[in-house]
């Protein structure tokens, strides 16, 4: 461990103390109607955002969609929420995954102000489910829906046991030809969130 | 570095405004994504909050990042990850290929990494038998090209998408002439997804590495990073050892100001947390240092150190926006790469702090608020005390102050030249200015100076 011996003796000796820690104050987004202020968003980072009263009608509407119509391989994650093709957690390597045309995924929570919807990774057996089909679609609950990633943060607990998450704003995509966004660069091609049920008025 | 750098800036930068509609081109290219970071932040209304804050994390993160880095360590090797500690590019090479060697691996597929490109990875690990595949579209682009990067966020911004299509059709085999980025795209997407199927591991760069979970947070568009690193068995993410936040919750700050700052995009499609392995793989995490525990101490410059790679200053500095990512030489050009180039050698590229205006919007722009062009002017007269500017800028530069520093030498000096404006050609005036009258007209001389005026006015001062 020369190196990291080496490395820390030299910060110690170049770190200059007296910066304290900063109260995370003074920050923190407010809508309206945070259902809305999502819907928004979603359709700004280039998803489709369909409001269903509950698990029941998110099925009816995934299933008339025609990602769902023309899929032929389907993982299903969301008990009762599109028909799944085959069970995942029994694949054991991920790289037969590769074929998938649809993947509905639970979201945990939702990000108003940015669309985005934090995927938990201990929720699903490979963390490919999340890239590797044609198209995505997450089912999220209208009361898990936060302002903004200072409140996300505040409720997810993001540390002890090994576990990898991430935040999906919108498909994949990308803008690196003369930039001109296009929808679909390595992973889902279209991201339909299927958001259940509505919000009680808040405090 | 990847590339040495082949000419000094200001010659890279004459050959490259010398396509002037190029130029132009490109100029445009960038400041459409300033407008666009401009449209972003003015949807936070506590924008410039968020701005201090970060800032502020950034300061108590380098105030105290050896005790963070073992913070980080801990949780991280607690999760089941493996960290490895580089003191410089050639250590940080050596522990990766030793990783992919040690296990057989000969495919690695890459997501973006400025910092395996300031370690000329690699060339290091082609040259031992390693097939290397940068997944970022605009990476592999400049990879096909066998060039490096021109921004640290477009790759391959300098790029027409006509020159794209050619390339495309020599090594993807699509239809001559197609230039459609959609068409493009779908290429390059077919292509790499036979790339990352092969792949025997991932390696990916680190946006944020936090000390109280030991998680690192890898944020991409094309969700690149998270193809190579959800198939092979080994994840490798390589940071530079300033990436610390101190905080998960730090995150909800750097996230909201990051990909506003680099795209004008609320937050990038895929932010990911990576937390130990995932169960059956391996995940190792290289700290590097390079050159970072010496620019911690070094005063004027630490704050570079907070940088967080969004390229903000490079989209709105006037002066890259005319001369090209690539003629700076370096792999983080621009406001930020011009402040952290000479930390390293400093005679190799003491043209860099003076490719700048010193206008100050890159400090503007800026989501940590680095103080550059502050930075970039300690830096001149530090280049120009340590004898690494050229001797004629030295003479001139002594000149002027000569004259500025007495009022009757500088009354004097005001006197000829607008006398030698009113008798002198303009080609001839034009000379004399130097470069800076090569493309503009000179001033018309008054008929009097200020001090004649004041004079004749109020009387003696």
């Amino acid at each position: 461990m020369a190196a990291r011996d080496q490395i820390l003796a030299a910060l110690r000796r170049n770190a200059r103390p007296g910066a304290p820690r900063p109260v995370l104050d003074g920050v923190g987004a407010r809508f309206p109607d945070l259902a809305d202020r999502f819907a928004e968003a979603v359709a700004a980072v280039g998803g489709t955002l369909v409001r269903v009263p509950d698990l029941a009608a998110a099925d009816v509407s995934l299933r008339a969609l025609p990602v769902h119509r023309e899929a032929r391989r389907v993982a299903a994650l969301v008990p009762g929420v599109g028909r799944p093709t085959f069970d995942p957690a029994e694949v054991k390597d991920p790289h037969e995954l590769e074929g998938l045309d649809l993947v509905v995924l639970p979201g945990e929570l939702a990000v108003a102000e940015n669309g985005a919807i934090w995927i938990e990774g201990a929720r699903l057996p490979h963390h490919a489910l999340v890239v590797i089909p044609e198209h995505l679609a997450v089912v999220v609950q209208a009361a898990d829906i936060v302002p903004d990633l200072h409140a996300a943060y505040a409720r997810l607990d993001l540390a002890g046991r090994p576990r990898w998450g991430l935040f999906l704003a919108g498909p994949s995509k990308t803008a690196d030809i003369e930039q001109s966004l296009v929808i679909g660069a390595h992973g889902a091609r279209s991201l339909t969130v299927l958001l259940v049920g509505s919000r009680s008025p808040g405090p | 570095m990847a590339h040495a750098p082949a000419a000094s800036h200001p010659e890279a930068a004459a050959r490259f405004a010398a396509d002037v509609p190029r130029t132009h081109w490109h100029d445009e290219s960038l400041w459409f994504m300033r407008v666009k970071r401009d449209r972003a932040a003015a949807q936070v209304p506590e924008w410039e909050r968020l701005r201090e804050l970060a800032q502020a994390i950034k300061a108590h993160a380098l105030a105290t990042l050896p005790a963070l880095l073992e913070q980080f360590e801990r949780n991280a090797t607690a999760a089941g990850a493996t960290v490895h500690w580089a003191r410089d590019a050639a250590e940080h090479n050596r522990i990766v290929h030793g990783l992919l060697a040690e296990r057989g691996a000969t495919r690695l597929v890459k997501s973006k990494s400025m910092l395996t490109e300031e370690c000329g990875l690699n060339p290091y690990l082609e040259a031992r038998g390693i097939e290397v595949v940068d997944t970022d579209l605009g990476e592999r682009i400049v990879q096909f090209r066998d060039e490096p990067p021109s921004h640290i966020v477009l790759p391959a911004i300098h790029l027409k998408k006509e020159e794209i299509g050619a390339l495309f059709h020599e090594k993807l085999g699509t239809a001559a002439g197609a230039s459609d980025p959609k068409y493009l795209t779908e290429a390059a997407r077919g292509h790499l997804r036979q790339k990352f199927l092969a792949a025997q591991a991932g390696l990916t760069g680190v946006n944020f590495a936090v000390a109280d979970t030991g998680a690192v947070v890898v944020c991409t568009n094309e969700g690149n990073a998270d193809m190579g690193t959800s198939l092979p068995p080994l994840h490798l993410a390589c940071m530079g050892l300033e990436k610390i936040v101190p905080h998960a919750e730090d995150l909800g700050v750097f996230l909201r100001l990051l990909a506003r700052s680099a795209t004008g995009q609320p937050v990038t499609t895929y932010s990911t947390h990576f937390l130990g392995p995932r169960p059956g793989s391996e995940l190792h995490i290289v700290i590097v240092d390079n050159g970072r525990s010496a620019l911690l101490g070094r005063d004027p410059y630490r704050r570079a150190l907070s940088c967080i790679r969004c390229g903000a200053c490079m989209n709105t500095c006037p002066v890259f926006r005319r001369s090209g990512g690539h003629s700076y030489g370096v792999t983080v050009p621009g406001p930020i790469g011009s402040v952290l180039a000479p930390t390293i050698d400093p005679a190799a590229h003491a043209a860099l702090p003076f490719a700048s205006t010193l206008c100050g919007s890159c400090a503007d722009v800026c989501p940590v608020r680095i103080d550059l062009h502050h930075q970039l002017l300690a830096w001149r007269g530090e280049l120009a005390a340590a004898g690494h500017t050229p001797a004629g800028k030295r003479l001139a530069l002594r000149f002027t102050a000569w004259v500025f520093a007495s009022p009757a030498r500088y009354a004097l000096a005001g006197r000829l030249a607008r006398f030698a404006l009113r008798v002198l050609p303009a080609g001839i005036m034009a000379r004399l200015a130097g470069p800076w009258g090569r493309q503009r007209e000179l001033p018309a001389a008054p008929a009097e100076s200020f001090r004649d005026r004041y004079r004749r006015t109020h009387g003696r001062a």
